[in-house]
């Protein structure tokens, strides 16, 4: 079993976040991105190029991708590293449980890794009675909350500096009651001296990987913080825990994807610290781990590959879809209920823990196509959400309203004409109920979706009728 | 293989293979297939590479100072190794930093003469307790304002991260336009397939932005990046 899920019960999650002030305060944070990434593509003339040939990469690795396991195995053991392999989240924890046992490790520090929420390993190691610390500061707050991460690159962003203050007070408890944590500096300061003294007392260190390159058994992070850094050179034992999908043949793919995986996350150039790491400390060297070990965990993915979800898999994480995302942003990660949100959970999460499960996610979309946009290797997000729509559709999982509301749609959409006539009642209609003030707060069999949000009121004719008269093409 | 020891592992490392292989709809044992990959493990193709780091050194050179002030480095330039030292103890001085200085036993620093300067000169790893360190880049990349440092036995990776103060000494010629020219730099010295335990690509200092979105330097590594070009 993998970490716990209240995905089903996507749509009272999503009604919580709507009605939460104080979360809808902090969301604002996370629009800062948007701006940030097309500041950066529009610096590199490149960066369309790049997105293309690294969805070239990504596709040619899973077209190989036994051969560059087979490869990347064989150059982590020659460089004195260990590969062990899980095929689900059980095995995964087990294996690092036993690692860790084997090394006697009392506490564990972390780098940030979605693989690792994914399969639930603080829980497990603190069940094993092994302290894990989250180490990158958003991690680390939202640890202390006993929260999940609600955004894949920013886990912390639906916390605001109050919500840290407190948390902060009630966890260091050692330090002065009197001390001043009103600014983010205060905070970030205090978070720094503190984990410091955990980095250096940690026994092992566990972090993911955001690649993996087959030539020569390294694996890559990319932090901002140094965190994982600290991580894997100060405690006795490296532990590596990354999916399948991670991996690249060769150093120039690693770059090809790290060109486009730092703008399409924060808008840097690249990240501060790229740090590729190969196998244990070498003879003679002066500190690094002496035990390098890599997980590679499957949990469902070698069966997304030569499927309609394979495409998915080129995902690199950056977060792009979900900054950009007008459903993640009214709602936040959370609501989601599981690892990963967002477009690229919609598409992901059905995938891994089941539709039965994760089968509503993909209703969280407007379909405005904004994901796909901005997707670096260019994964079909909407697409790929309407599969699991019609898939879900076919096994009748879905709530009454909705089915209704896409069994009329799919029976104007095979008649054209009707369906332009249709809608364009509808848009006329809707445009007298929203006038005034170009926004309407009512809208049939949106009630839970207007409840909190007002949608925009059309034009008063369709996109379709406007596009036909302004290229004079009747069709 | 590691975990030939436990029965349950290669089992599943036997599942998860089978498994891609039949998703796939391969066997493994195709030639082509094993040829293609083969083939690019060998050759490591380029891809696209962003014009900006490129040109003659002068180019590169100013490219990669304009970069990594971008990425809030500082940097100096000084004409020969022998001032480096010099340099180093006035970046100290008016970052009121105190007057010590860790590096590792790199035989271009060994040679620089750190007696003229008020440093008091430790060598080896950090414990965590320093708060200045200096070292020497592998090579800096143009392209994104980039310093490349491998560790080794006389470059400690601990110096990067744990103190406040990371000063990198770039030798002049050691600019190169991209990551790409790193990589054919890192075949050259561990040969093809090898590599060291770890290169750290260093873009400006450590930073968050995890509270309220608020960029902040200095987060759990170096608070300053001093970079100074020498030779
Ligand atoms: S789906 Fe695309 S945009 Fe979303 S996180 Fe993955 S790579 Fe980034």
């Amino acid at each position: 079993m993998s970490a716990v899920a209240t995905t089903s019960k996507f749509k009272e999650n999503a009604h919580d976040a709507l009605t939460d002030a104080r979360l809808q305060g902090a969301l604002v944070h996370a629009r800062n991105f948007t701006v940030r990434r097309a500041a950066a593509a529009e610096r590199l003339p490149e960066f369309e190029a790049l997105r293309d040939n690294a969805r070239a990469v990504k596709d040619h690795t899973l077209a190989h991708l036994d051969l560059y396991l087979e490869a990347y195995e064989r150059k982590v053991v020659e460089s004195g590293g260990q590969v062990h392999y899980a095929q689900d989240a059980e095995e995964a924890r087990r294996i690092i449980i036993e690692l860790c046992r084997s090394l006697g490790a009392k506490s564990v520090t972390k780098g940030k890794s979605m693989v690792s929420e994914e399969i639930g390993l603080n829980q497990a190691l603190e069940a094993a009675g092994i302290e894990a610390v989250e180490t990158d500061l958003g991690e680390y707050i939202i640890q202390l909350r006993g929260e999940a991460p609600s955004h894949i690159i920013a886990p912390a962003i639906h916390v605001t500096k109050q919500d840290v203050e407190q948390d902060f007070r009630k966890a260091h408890r050692d330090l002065p009651a009197t001390r001043d944590l009103s600014e983010p500096e205060q905070l970030l300061a205090e978070a720094r001296s503190v984990l410091r003294a955990r980095f250096l007392a940690a026994d092992v260190g566990v972090t993911g990987a955001n690649f993996l390159v087959a030539e020569t058994g390294t694996s890559i992070i990319v932090t901002n913080e140094g965190n994982g850094d600290l991580t894997q050179i100060l405690p006795k034992a490296h532990i590596v825990i990354a999916s399948i999908e991670k991996i690249v043949p060769t150093l120039e793919d690693a770059a090809q994807l790290l060109r486009v995986l730092a703008r399409s996350a924060t808008g840097q150039d690249a990240s501060v610290y790229t740090t590729l790491s190969t196998g244990p400390r070498r003879p003679g060297d002066p500190d690094g781990p002496s035990a390098y070990h890599v997980v590679i965990l499957d949990n469902g993915r070698s069966s997304m590959l030569g499927g309609e979800f394979e495409d998915m898999l080129r995902c690199i994480r950056c977060g792009a879809c979900m900054n950009h995302c007008p459903v993640y942003q009214a709602i936040g990660g959370h609501a989601y209920g599981w690892v990963y949100p967002g477009p690229m959970g919609a598409v992901l999460t059905p995938s891994l823990i089941g539709v039965a499960e994760g089968g509503q996610l993909p209703n969280a979309s407007s379909f405005c196509g904004r994901c796909e946009e901005v997707c670096p290797v260019r994964i079909p997000l909407p697409k790929m959400m309407r599969h699991w729509r019609e898939r879900e559709f076919e096994r009748h999982l879905s709530p009454a309203p909705f089915r209704y509301g896409l069994g009329l749609w799919a029976f104007f959409a095979r008649r054209p004409t009707l369906y332009r006539f249709a809608t364009d009642l509808a848009a006329r209609a809707m445009h007298l109920a929203g006038r005034g003030k170009g926004r309407f707060s009512w809208a049939p069999l949106a009630g839970g979706w207007t409840q909190y949000r007002d949608l925009a009121a059309p034009e008063k004719t369709t996109f379709q009728s406007q596009w036909r008269a302004k290229s004079g093409a009747v069709k | 293989m590691a975990g030939e020891k436990r029965g349950g592992e290669v089992s599943a490392r036997e599942a998860i293979f089978a498994n891609v292989r039949r998703s796939l709809g391969v066997t493994g044992a195709e030639e082509p297939r094993r040829f293609e990959s083969e083939a690019r493990l060998a050759k490591a193709p380029p891809g696209v590479v962003p014009k900006r780091g490129q040109g003659g050194a002068e180019a590169r050179i100013a490219t990669f100072k304009a970069e990594a002030e971008r990425a809030a480095a500082t940097l100096a330039e000084v004409a020969a190794l022998a001032e480096v030292p010099g340099e180093v103890a006035r970046f100290l001085r008016e970052n009121n930093a105190p007057a010590t200085l860790r590096m590792g036993t790199d035989q271009r620093l060994a040679t620089m003469p750190w007696s003229v300067t008020p440093l008091d000169i430790l060598h080896g790893p950090s414990d965590g307790h320093d708060l200045n360190a200096v070292s020497v880049a592998f090579a800096a990349i143009a392209e994104t304002g980039t310093v490349a440092l491998v560790s080794g036995a006389d470059n400690p990776t601990t110096l990067n991260f744990l103190p406040d103060n990371q000063i990198v000494v770039v030798l002049r010629s050691d600019v190169v336009a991209d990551y790409e020219s790193v990589f054919v730099r890192l075949r050259e010295t561990y040969g093809k397939g090898g590599a060291p335990r770890t290169v750290n690509f260093i873009t400006g200092p450590s930073r968050s932005a995890d509270i309220e979105q608020t960029l902040l330097l200095g987060a759990h590594g170096p608070r300053r990046l001093h970079i100074v070009i020498a030779g």
